[in-house]
C-alpha cells in the first residue's frame, strides 16, 4: 500500500470519527439549544402569540381534533390546546427555574462554606444534607402539601430542598479540590483574607460547574414540577400547566381524544431532553479541557 | 544504507497530523530513523517535540483521527498499513512499551501476579502455573527481590521504582525484539532512575533487545544509548552516535540542551539558558524550527529549512551547524553502523 | 544588613500518626543568603517547606523569621500582611498556583492593591515594572494562565511573590515541572533577582544539578533528617555522607553509567 492510499484509508477513518465528534458535540448543542430558547421565548411572548385566551371555554368545540381554528385541537372544555400548551409554558419553566436557582444558590454557599470551614462545620453540613437526602421529594412534597395544603408554591419550596444536597455533593467535593490547589495557598501566603478568596477566586472558579448542575437539573425539576401537578400536589385548576394538562387530558385517551395529554406530555419530553443534552454539552464545554 | 540488511525499527519521512482545535495539525514534521536490531536510540526532545507521538506510532498507538503520511516499518512491515489483528501480534509478541507513569497503566484492584501473568495466560494460553513460574522468573530478572510476595501484593503497595521494575517485566514477558520506553524514569527519584535505568539496559544486553529510549534527558540518553536522535517541534533536528554528543554536536539546539544542564560537579560550570519556550510542531514557521531562539539564526535560517546533512558520522538539519572538530571523529567510526556492531559484539 | 537572620528554624518536627515525616530539622538563613534543600521523594524537604510557610502545622520545634515567630491560624490582618512581607514561596506546578480564571495583570494588581497605598496609574506603573522584571509583557499580562507557556507561568507566579517584596523566597521544586531549555531561563532570571534587591532563597529541590547555580550553602535530607550541610561547592566535590555520595553518583553526565545499588 502506498502512503498515498494509507492517507486515503485514514482519511476516511477520520472523516467518519470527526462525524461522530459533531454528532456528539456542536451540532447537538445548538439544536438543544434551539429548542430550549423557543420554548422560552414561547413562554415569555404567550399572551402575544396565543390565538386564544387559555381559560376561555367553548361549548360548541369541545375535544376537537386539529383543525385551522384550532391548531392543536380542544380540550373537554373547549379550550384551546395551542393557546394553553403556550401559556402553560410559564408555570411550567418559572416553577423549575425557581427550585434550580434557589436550590444553586443556596446549595452553593452550604457547599463552599462546608469545604472552605472545614471540620465541624463540615460535619454538620454534610450530616444535614445526607439527611434531606434520604427523602424522596415526593415525600417532602406530600408531607409540605398536607401541613400547608397544596400549590404550586408549595410545591416549589419543597422541590427546592429536595434539591439542594443534590447541588451541595458535588460543588462541595469540587470546593475541596479548589481549596486544596496551590493557588489559594498562594493567595493566603500573599495575605488576602479568606472572604476574598472565597468570593473572588474560589466561587467564580466552581461556577461553569454550578452552572452545568443547574442546567442539567433544570429538566428533572421540570419533570418533577409536571408529576406533582400532575397528582394534584402542584398547580391547580383552572391553571394552563403542562403536568395538569398531562392529568386533565387523561380521561380523553380512552374517549378518543388523546391530544391534551399528548402534546402536554410532548412538551416536557422534548424540552427535558433538550435541556439534559444541552446540560452535557455544556459540561463538555465548560468543565472539560480546562488546561 | 550500503548493507541489505533491513533495521528492525525504520521510520521513512514520518508525518502526522491531528485534530485540534477543529483543524487538522501538525504534531510530526519528518521523522527519518532506522534502528538496526540490537541498537538502543535514544530519542531526545522537549514538550512539544513529538517523540512521544514517534514512539507511539510503533505501536499504532496515535490519538483517534490522527493522519499518518509517510511510514513506520517494523521489520520491513508498515505499521500504519496493519490490520488490528495484526496490531495486536505486534503488540502481544514483537514490541512492548514501558510508560512514564505506571500507576496508569495497571489495575489498582488486581495484584501485580495477576497483572503480570494475564497476557500469558488469557493471550498466549500458557498454563497459569508455567506462567507464574515464567514472570517470577522476570521479577527475579529485573532484581525484585522477594518476586513470590511482590506477586501477592496490589500496585499501591510498591513504590514507583518497584513498580517501574513490574512494568519493565511486564514488558519482558512477551519476549519482544522491540522495547520502546517512553520517559520511564521522569516520575522518579534520580536514585531510582538510576537503578531503573541500570535494569532497562541489563535486560537489553541479556536478550539483544533493540531500544528506543524516550527522553528529555540528554546525559540520561546518552549514558544507555549508542546513538542519539534529538527532536524539536515536530522535526528530527540530528542524529549522532552517544559518545560523540558533548563533543561534536553540531545542531544549534542540541548544544544550546547541553547547555542548559551543565555537570553539577564540575566547578564553575557556566548555565547558559536559550531565550523563549520549545515550539508545538504546528507553530513552526517556513524556516528552521529552532531560529527564533538560536544566537546564530541567519536570515537564511527564517526563510527555508535545512534538510537533514551528513555531518561526520551522524546528520543535523541546521544550516550554520557549530563546527566540528576534525581531529575529534574517530575514523573508524565513520561507518555509521559501528556503533551498532561494536555494541553487540560485547 | 543587620546579624538577625531571615530564618531560623530549631529542631522542627513534624508527625503523621505513627510516622515522623521530619525529625529534629535546624537551619539558619543569613539576610541575602540563598539555601538548597535537597533530598529524595519522602526526605520531608517539601514538609519542611511548608511548616515554614505555615501551611502545615508544626508538631514541635520552632521557626522564627526576623525574630518573631510565625503567626498562629488566628492571626490579626495586619499581622498576616507582615508575615506576607517576610515570606513568600513559588510552587511546583505553575498552572495550578495561579488562579485559571483570572489575567495575569489582575492577580498581581490584587496583590500591590492589598500591601501598598497604591491607586490607578502608580499601581499600573509598578505592576507593569514587575512583569518587566520576570520578561513577562504587556500580552501576557493580559492573558489567562492558560494561555500562557510553563516557563511564562512561573514567571508571573515569581512577579506575583515578589509584588509584597519578601525578605524570604521559597522555591519548592519551582522549576521541576518546567523543560529543560526553560529550567535554565528560570534560574537565571532567579538568580538576577538576587543580584538587584536584598531577598533570601529556601530552594527546595530533588535536582543537583541546579543547585550550584543558585545556592552558596546546601543541606542533604534523607528521611526526615538533614545528613549533611555545608557549602555548595564543598559538598558536591567532596561529599562527606555516603548518602550525599549516592546522589550525586545518580546525576548523569558525560561518561557516566547507571549502575544498581543491590
Amino acid at each position: 500500500m502506498t502512503s498515498y492510499q494509507l492517507a486515503s484509508v485514514v482519511g476516511r477513518r477520520a472523516r467518519a470519527a470527526r462525524l461522530r465528534r459533531l454528532l456528539r458535540g456542536k451540532l447537538v448543542l445548538v439544536a438543544a439549544g434551539a429548542v430550549v430558547a423557543l420554548v422560552v421565548l414561547a413562554a415569555v411572548f404567550a399572551p402575544l402569540i396565543a390565538p386564544y385566551d387559555p381559560n376561555a371555554v367553548d361549548p360548541m368545540a369541545v375535544s376537537q381534533g386539529s383543525s385551522a381554528a384550532h391548531w392543536l385541537g380542544t380540550d373537554d372544555t373547549g379550550r384551546d390546546i395551542a393557546s394553553r400548551l403556550l401559556h402553560g409554558a410559564r408555570p411550567s419553566l418559572l416553577a423549575p427555574l425557581v427550585v434550580t436557582v434557589g436550590a444553586g444558590l443556596v446549595g452553593t454557599a452550604l457547599a463552599v462554606a462546608a469545604a472552605w470551614l472545614g471540620g465541624w462545620w463540615d460535619r454538620a453540613i454534610t450530616a444535614v444534607l445526607d439527611v434531606v437526602f434520604g427523602f424522596p421529594g415526593l415525600v417532602l412534597a406530600v408531607v409540605g402539601a398536607a401541613v400547608f395544603g397544596a400549590g404550586l408554591k408549595i410545591a416549589v419550596l419543597t422541590l427546592t430542598i429536595a434539591y439542594l444536597p443534590y447541588v451541595a455533593r458535588v460543588v462541595r467535593g469540587s470546593a475541596l479540590k479548589e481549596r486544596n490547589l496551590p493557588y489559594v495557598a498562594a493567595l493566603r501566603m500573599l495575605g488576602l483574607g479568606g472572604g476574598r478568596i472565597v468570593l473572588r477566586h474560589v466561587v467564580p472558579n466552581l461556577l461553569p460547574l454550578v452552572l452545568v448542575q443547574t442546567a442539567t437539573a433544570f429538566g428533572y425539576t421540570l419533570l418533577d414540577v409536571a408529576a406533582f401537578s400532575f397528582i394534584g400536589l402542584g398547580a391547580q385548576p383552572p391553571t394552563a400547566e403542562w403536568g395538569l394538562m398531562v392529568a386533565q387530558g387523561a380521561p380523553g385517551i380512552l374517549a378518543g381524544a388523546p391530544q391534551e395529554s399528548l402534546y402536554a406530555g410532548l412538551a416536557i419530553v422534548v424540552f427535558v431532553v433538550a435541556c439534559s443534552l444541552l446540560g452535557a454539552g455544556l459540561s463538555q464545554r465548560l468543565t472539560g479541557g480546562e488546561r | 544504507m550500503t548493507t541489505a540488511t533491513v533495521p528492525l525499527l525504520e521510520f521513512d519521512s514520518l508525518r502526522v497530523t491531528l485534530p485540534l482545535g477543529g483543524t487538522q495539525r501538525t504534531v510530526i514534521h519528518r521523522v527519518d530513523l532506522a534502528l538496526a536490531a540490537g541498537s538502543a536510540v535514544g530519542l531526545v526532545g522537549e514538550s512539544g517535540s513529538g517523540k512521544s507521538l514517534t514512539a507511539r506510532s510503533v505501536l499504532g498507538l496515535l490519538p483517534e483521527g490522527a493522519r499518518i503520511e509517510g511510514d513506520v516499518r517494523f521489520d520491513g512491515a508498515s505499521v500504519p498499513a496493519m490490520r488490528q489483528a495484526e496490531l495486536r501480534t505486534l503488540r502481544s509478541r514483537h514490541a512492548a512499551m514501558v510508560f512514564q507513569d505506571p500507576r496508569t497503566h495497571i489495575n489498582p484492584l488486581r495484584t501485580v501476579g495477576d497483572f503480570l501473568t494475564e497476557a500469558l495466560v488469557s493471550v498466549r494460553r500458557e498454563p497459569r502455573a508455567q506462567a507464574e513460574a515464567k514472570v517470577v522468573a522476570l521479577l527475579r530478572e529485573v532484581h525484585v527481590a522477594d518476586a513470590e510476595r511482590r506477586m501477592r501484593q496490589r500496585p499501591s503497595e510498591l513504590s514507583g521504582g518497584l513498580l517501574q521494575r513490574v512494568m519493565i517485566a511486564s514488558a519482558l514477558a512477551v519476549e519482544p525484539r522491540l522495547l520502546l520506553a517512553d520517559e520511564p524514569t521522569t516520575a522518579l527519584d534520580v536514585t531510582t532512575q538510576a537503578e531503573v535505568m541500570a535494569i532497562i539496559d541489563e535486560a537489553r544486553e541479556n536478550r539483544g533487545l533493540t531500544l528506543l529510549f524516550i527522553t528529555h534527558d540528554l546525559a540520561l540518553a546518552a549514558a544507555v544509548c549508542d546513538r542519539i536522535a534529538v527532536m524539536y517541534a515536530g522535526h528530527l533536528v540530528e542524529e549522532l552516535p552517544a559518545r560523540r554528543l558533548v563533543g561534536d554536536a553540531a545542531h544549534r539546539y542540541t548544544r544550546a540542551l547541553l547547555a542548559s544542564r551543565p555537570d553539577p560537579t564540575v566547578p564553575d560550570a557556566r548555565l547558559r539558558a536559550v531565550d523563549g519556550r520549545p515550539l508545538s510542531a504546528f507553530e513552526a514557521g517556513p524556516g528552521c524550527p529552532f531560529a527564533p531562539r538560536c544566537a546564530a539564526a541567519q536570515e537564511l535560517c527564517h526563510r527555508e529549512r535545512p534538510e537533514p546533512r551528513a555531518v561526520a558520522d551522524g546528520r543535523a538539519a541546521c544550516h550554520f551547524p557549530h563546527a566540528v572538530d576534525p581531529q575529534a571523529v574517530d575514523l573508524d567510526a565513520v561507518d555509521p553502523h559501528a556503533a551498532d556492531t561494536e555494541r553487540t559484539a560485547r | 544588613m543587620t546579624d538577625i537572620p531571615v530564618l531560623e528554624v530549631e529542631g522542627l518536627t513534624k508527625r503523621f500518626g505513627e510516622h515522623t515525616a521530619v525529625d529534629g530539622v535546624s537551619l539558619r538563613l543569613a539576610s541575602g543568603e540563598s539555601l538548597a534543600v535537597v533530598g529524595e521523594s519522602g526526605s520531608g524537604k517539601t514538609t519542611t517547606a511548608r511548616m515554614i510557610t505555615g501551611l502545615e502545622s508544626i508538631s514541635s520545634g520552632t521557626v522564627t523569621m526576623g525574630g518573631r515567630p510565625l503567626p498562629g491560624p488566628r492571626a490579626r490582618t495586619a499581622e498576616r500582611l507582615a508575615f506576607a512581607r517576610r515570606i513568600q514561596m513559588v510552587f511546583q506546578d505553575p498552572y495550578t498556583s495561579l488562579d485559571r480564571h483570572q489575567r495575569i495583570g489582575d492577580g498581581i494588581a490584587e496583590v500591590l492593591a492589598r500591601h501598598a497605598p497604591l491607586h490607578g496609574a502608580e499601581l499600573t506603573r509598578r505592576r507593569d515594572e514587575l512583569l518587566d522584571q520576570v520578561g513577562l509583557d504587556r500580552r501576557q499580562a493580559d492573558s489567562r494562565p492558560r494561555h500562557l507557556s510553563g516557563g511564562q507561568r512561573q514567571r508571573a507566579a515569581i512577579a506575583r511573590a515578589l509584588a509584597v517584596e519578601p525578605e524570604l523566597l521559597v522555591l519548592d521544586e519551582a522549576v521541576a515541572a518546567l523543560d529543560v531549555s526553560v529550567q535554565a531561563q528560570i534560574v537565571n532570571l532567579l538568580a538576577e533577582i538576587r543580584g538587584q534587591r536584598p531577598i533570601s532563597y529556601l530552594f527546595i529541590t530533588h535536582d543537583l544539578g541546579i543547585v550550584p547555580h543558585l545556592c552558596e550553602r546546601v543541606v542533604v535530607m534523607r528521611e526526615g533528617r538533614i545528613v549533611e550541610a555545608g557549602p555548595t561547592a564543598e559538598v558536591l566535590t567532596d561529599p562527606r555522607d555516603p548518602y550525599t555520595r549516592d546522589l550525586i553518583d545518580s546525576v548523569p553526565r558525560p561518561g557516566w553509567k547507571p549502575r544498581r545499588r543491590t
